[in-house]
């Protein structure tokens, strides 16, 4: 689950990371408040959407010469006319397609003075299975660039989850960073605050980009972002009430009530699958025929038939679907089961494009026997690759 | 032979009294009297677990005690997410040489606290999310379907236990069987890698060819194939296929596993694959071909 960066800044705040001080609006009435509210005579206006590359992105609705998601301001006035003219526009990113996302708040912040910009975040190393910072003096751009034309740039500290960040870990990160002074003195508190927020909060990400070094030599946290183990929010109900289901697709939406495994795609072919692994191959192999999938989607090893038929509906509603593929092996999960939630779908909202189903594995005789039985126009498969040639065929 | 587990493996079950733990158990039972030899639960100590059809086993209230009592060499695990972490540290704390652990949606630090504790012990660690360990006609331990397996002369190693029964059909449907079938699961941070199961089927006399299923997220396909590599320079090699499920899924997506991501451009499919052909491994561009690529590699 992603945050957006005021709600970022709040949770760093709440440990004690230096932040500016700033105020979310949702309409430009609010914005002359917000920015009076703040020191000044220096104010950024930021569009909080959950996608990166805002300060370079364009909106759609304005000019192609208008300034980015992300404007310096001189007075209040200056903030509150950038407001005016951000709020309830389409803000297209690198990262946000170009369908874009409707910018429905800012976050007017106190400016700052930057002597350099840095780049630090946490993450778990697969390779280590640790906790790492990820550290580079190359900070305000795009990390991978900068991994990919430089990656002697990019310095790496992996934290012992037992004696958490020691003295030495923030010295490499300091040297690393090139700091000195103040802002190394500021460093070995804020490299220990944190690691204890990734940890103590169930982070899967926190990036500040860029970590900023002032003009007086102090370290400040200019953006974060942040992205929570969605395992571990049961154990997080603060941070679960932070979730912003409109930067969410509908479908996954639905999808995660039932505690499906959706992800939306482009493509024109709905499949529904069981295990993550066979769900992708399902997904691979469609495109190998020369189509395109329309959705990820795994059901899970132990669904019943109630979660198989709101899998299906969840598919079924999207309106880009031409046709669907269900490919099932069944270990845990019986081929039954999955026949009846689809019959019963199928029985609800009926069936207005080409059905292929491959089942194999448990109970496969008895979930051949229920699909027969139905009368549905439903085309069987003997194997996934009869079954990807079938559906490829029949969307045509 | 097999790798891992064999007719001789004693198995003690933590979260035997769940529904899911009980279904597995009685599937093991009956699958060529699997050695499952007790469960575990802090409560029920004493008491006495039923099978379905009558069977039952005796309910330990620690892994120490359940150790002690039967002798048993490995555990499997089928708590809940909440649970898990501090289950697998319980077994490795009683010393249990290999541990399994079914387990899926684990938050992936507590994953990071089990690593740490997991490098200092003796025990191996199979998983968490993942389906366990089947040696055909010998022992099943975790959640693959028995039915499809067959006894013969396949390694199979994967990341998705479905790919892994597909894996272990085709092989079954052309002939060949498997030594053992190892789901080594789809978390970030896990136990067992690829390296360790890959060194464990070239070192058996009896798997004479591997099937290495990956997917995208992360670089252990790719330390896999430069483990090949430097093993083949030995002259320690054996014929092998391969996929890599994941080759259409966007950047930045979680593809249902918590580990199969591609993000900071890395883990992608394409990069895998070709690491896995530098290595000598004939990768299918189809996951309905791995058994028909293996008997092309086979033949030569």
């Amino acid at each position: 689950m992603n945050i957006h960066e005021y709600q970022a800044k709040q949770v760093l705040k709440g440990f004690g990371a230096p932040v500016a001080a700033g105020v979310a609006i949702t309409s430009a009435d609010e914005a002359e408040a917000a920015a009076k509210s703040l020191p000044g005579p220096l104010y950024v206006v930021k569009s909080q959407i959950h996608a990166g590359g805002r300060g370079k992105g364009k909106f759609k609705e304005l000019p192609a010469d208008a300034k980015g998601g992300v404007r310096l301001a001189r007075s209040v006035e200056e903030a509150v006319a950038h407001a005016r003219e951000m709020l309830g526009n389409t803000l297209v990113t690198a990262q946000t397609g170009p369908a874009g996302k409707q910018v429905n708040r800012l976050y007017i912040e106190d400016g700052a003075d930057i002597a350099r910009e840095l780049y630090c975040s946490l993450l778990v190393d697969r390779a280590t299975g640790r906790v790492s910072f990820v550290v580079s003096t190359e900070g305000g751009m795009d990390i991978e660039a900068v991994a990919h034309d430089t990656p002697e740039k990019i310095v790496t500290v992996a934290i012992d989850p037992e004696a958490g960040v020691t003295a030495a870990d923030v010295a490499k990160i300091n040297a690393a960073l090139k700091l000195d002074g103040p802002a190394a003195q500021d460093g070995e508190t804020l490299f220990p605050t944190l690691y204890r927020a990734f940890v103590e909060k169930d982070m899967s990400l926190l990036e500040v980009n860029p970590l900023i070094v002032m003009e007086n030599g102090r370290l400040r946290v200019l953006d974060a972002k942040v992205s929570f183990d969605g395992n571990a929010l049961f154990r997080h109900p603060d941070m679960l009430a932070l979730r912003d289901e409109t930067e969410e697709d509908p479908k996954e939406i639905e999808a995660s009530k039932w505690d499906l495994a959706y992800v939306a795609l482009d493509g024109d072919i709905g499949c529904m699958v069981n295990g993550a692994g066979l769900a992708m191959a399902t997904m691979d192999i469609i495109k190998l025929y020369g189509k395109e999938p329309a959705n990820f989607c795994d059901v899970g090893g132990g669904a019943s038939k109630e979660k198989v038929a709101a899998a299906f509906k969840i598919i079924t509603a999207d309106p880009a679907v031409q046709g669907i593929l269900v490919n099932i092996f069944g270990g845990i999960m019986r081929c039954d089961v999955i026949a009846e939630g689809v019959v019963a779908a199928v029985k609800e909202v009926g069936l207005q494009v080409p059905l292929v189903v491959r089942l194999e594995g448990t109970n496969v005789e008895l979930g051949k026997k229920i699909l027969n039985e139905s009368g549905l126009a439903i085309t069987a498969a003997d194997d996934l690759d009869d079954a990807a040639q079938k559906i490829v065929a029949a969307v045509g | 032979m097999s790798i891992l587990v064999n007719r001789d493996t004693k198995v003690i079950v933590q979260g035997l009294t769940g529904k899911t733990g009980t279904f597995h158990t009685e599937q093991a039972l009956r699958y060529y009297g699997t050695k499952m030899v007790g469960g575990v639960h802090p409560k029920k100590g004493g008491e006495l677990w039923h099978g379905s059809e009558g069977e039952t086993l005796p309910i330990y209230a620690s892994v120490a005690e359940a150790k002690d009592a039967t002798g048993a060499d490995a555990s499997v695990i089928y708590v809940p997410p909440a649970g898990a972490a501090d289950a697998i540290i319980e077994a490795i704390d009683a010393e249990i040489p290999f541990i399994t652990c079914i387990t899926e949606g684990i938050p992936v630090l507590d994953m990071v606290r089990v690593k740490a504790r997991l490098e200092k012990s003796k025990s191996r660690l199979l998983g968490p999310n993942c389906p366990g360990i089947l040696t055909p006609e010998e022992c099943k331990i975790g959640i693959m379907p028995g039915s499809i397996f067959k006894k013969g002369s396949v390694g199979v190693v994967s990341r998705s236990g479905t790919l892994t029964y597909e894996a272990v059909f085709q092989t079954t449907n052309e002939g060949l069987g498997q030594t053992t079938a190892v789901g080594i699961g789809g978390d970030p941070v896990k136990g067992t890698e690829f390296i360790d199961v890959l060194e464990l089927f070239l070192a058996d006399p009896e798997t004479q060819s591997i099937i290495m299923i990956g997917e995208i997220g992360g670089a252990a396909e790719e330390e896999a194939a430069q483990f090949l590599i430097d093993e083949a320079k030995k002259g320690r090699k054996k014929p092998m296929a391969g996929f890599i499920a994941g080759r259409t899924a966007p950047k930045g997506r979680t593809m249902g596993h918590a580990g199969a991501v591609v993000s900071g451009g890395k883990g992608d499919a394409e990069s895998k694959i070709a690491a896995m052909e530098a290595a000598g491994i004939k990768v299918s561009p189809s996951p309905a071909r791995l058994g028909a690529t293996l008997v092309e590699v086979l033949k030569g």
